[in-house]
């Protein structure tokens, strides 16, 4: 752990973000402690979440409300330098794997032998050692995806959000994510993701989030989110029904059951 | 269509004799050319990432200047810059017409705009792609910059060449500001309009080949270097 005091909680405080002119996210007020390592933001496409954790990530500035570490305790460089965050889609430099990690340690201050230690031991924990001098384009969608993962982690953060982070592998591929996940978490590293795989909320989830039309609709210890929800429309997305009749009156803040269900594993088109 | 082939003949006979006035014209259009060249991705190379990664007012209006500059008239160049040079003008103090270093100061106003519009595409590009990363990792803006260059290279490089292209290609600037005057600036393409107006046809378009294998050569060698160069990083 750090010797400086921890930056957590993180608060987000009445945030809401518009885009055009939609409501994106709406009065959002959230906090994330030390108490539990591992929380999950469900809800269906188009929900904010992805929204959500820029907020929080500080990637993009809410229209209303406000985000804070520490009670506002946290600097700025404290801030910065305490989270990191893996996207959906990885992006990598047009570099060897290695080079890539380099990258990320770059400006942190560390010294020659540091850095390289931390990167032989990211390379194996993540088991990308054999590709260490690869170009990172070259590899497969799974090993991208991790190496963006040991990117993030690298700098030792304190929180790391993950956006959908398997959104895009096979299961493979996103069981080995979910492992480093788990394996950060028991470090640890807060974690904040994103998901719209329920199986991998359950399999992950310390407490869920659930996120429709840029609410939180519910909250709560990921056992009872999963085993009792009290909200109608997260019993609802549970269930696997579709999740977008009679938008107004909900908007209204008029929660409402759903009228027709649908099989699992549809989306609306 | 027999001064075709003659001009075939020439331009074999100059090259294989290695004829040494020729070597002289070669060597003067390539240290002219590619001085402007490395001139204008100083200038250019910077002036591209500006348009593309800060927003200022009259941004838009200065990348269609740009685009618009990059189909300058050699001709209105040369006489800008012989107007400046000459005796009378501005820079005339430093005595620089008819000299190369006028020839390059040319082609520096024409190559810049080129490399700054394409360059400007290229971080464009990648910035795009970029952005939530480097801001996400806490990169320093010029941190940022040298990134883009580096995994942007092989497009900058490209832009680079056309550049190039364009510098070792045009005779209306070089003409006005050097003068044509042999062993001092005389380049390629100079010489070919001499040979031109002198009516020795065969050995104008000789001269025009050996031109044509040279910017091959140049090209040739930066499309292998890479080839070879990306394949290693699978950019």
């Amino acid at each position: 752990m750090k010797d400086t005091a921890d930056i957590l909680p993180l608060a987000l405080e009445g945030v809401s973000l518009r885009r055009g002119n939609r409501r994106v996210l709406k009065d959002i007020d959230c906090r994330f402690d030390a108490s539990l390592a591992k929380t999950l933001i469900v809800g269906p496409n188009g929900a904010g979440k992805s929204l959500l954790l820029r907020v929080a990530h500080g990637l993009v500035a809410p229209d209303a409300g406000r985000v804070s570490w520490r009670g506002g305790a946290a600097s700025a460089r404290e801030v910065r330098a305490e989270q990191a965050m893996v996207f959906q889609r990885p992006v990598l430099l047009r570099r060897s794997v290695r080079a890539n990690l380099a990258f990320a340690l770059k400006g942190r201050g560390l010294g020659r032998t540091e850095r390289r230690s931390r990167i032989d031991e990211m390379l194996a924990r993540t088991g990308l050692a054999r590709f260490a001098a690869a170009p990172a384009r070259a590899l497969s969608f799974g090993e991208q995806q991790r190496l963006a993962l040991a990117r993030a982690l690298i700098v030792r953060p304190r929180v790391l959000f993950l956006d959908e982070p398997t959104a895009n592998l096979d299961p493979a591929a996103a069981h080995l994510v979910e492992e480093l996940v788990a394996e950060s978490a028991a470090r640890g590293v807060r974690i904040v993701m994103t998901s719209h795989d329920l199986g991998q909320a359950a399999r992950l989830a310390d407490e869920v989030i659930f996120l429709y039309r840029g609410r939180i609709k519910e909250r709560a210890p990921a056992k009872r989110f999963f085993e009792r929800p009290e909200n109608d429309l997260a019993r609802a997305f549970l269930r696997g029904e579709l999740l977008w009749w009679r938008r107004r009156r909900t908007e209204a803040g008029i929660d409402c059951a759903p009228v027709q269900s649908c099989g699992p594993g549809q989306e609306p088109s | 269509m027999n001064d075709i082939q003659d001009a075939f003949w020439v331009a074999f006979a100059l090259l294989w004799q290695f004829d040494a006035r020729l070597f002289d014209i070669v060597l003067l259009s390539l240290q002219v050319s590619l001085s402007a060249v490395l001139i204008a991705a100083l200038i250019g190379m910077p002036l591209g990432a500006l348009l593309a990664l800060r927003r200022f007012p009259g941004r838009r209006a200065a990348i269609v200047l740009m685009n618009v500059l990059m189909g300058l008239p050699p001709v209105v160049v040369g006489l800008v810059i012989y107007l400046l040079f000459s005796r009378s003008g501005a820079f005339g103090v430093f005595g620089l017409l008819f000299t190369p270093a006028a020839m390059i100061v040319a082609q520096v106003i024409l190559v810049t705009p080129i490399v700054a519009s394409l360059s400007r595409q290229v971080f464009e590009t990648l910035w795009e792609e970029y952005r939530e990363t480097f801001e996400s990792l806490d990169v320093t803006p010029a941190g940022g910059v040298a990134a883009l260059i580096w995994d942007g290279r092989f497009a900058l490089l490209t832009a680079l060449l056309a550049g190039f292209g364009r510098a070792v290609a045009e005779v209306g600037a070089v003409m006005i500001v050097g003068g044509n005057i042999d062993h001092v600036t005389r380049v390629m393409t100079t010489a070919i309009a001499l040979e031109v107006s002198k009516g020795d046809l065969p050995l104008a378009l000789g001269l025009g080949i050996v031109l044509l294998l040279l910017a091959l050569a140049v090209n040739a060698a930066a499309y292998g270097f890479k080839e070879f160069a990306e394949a290693r990083v699978a950019a």
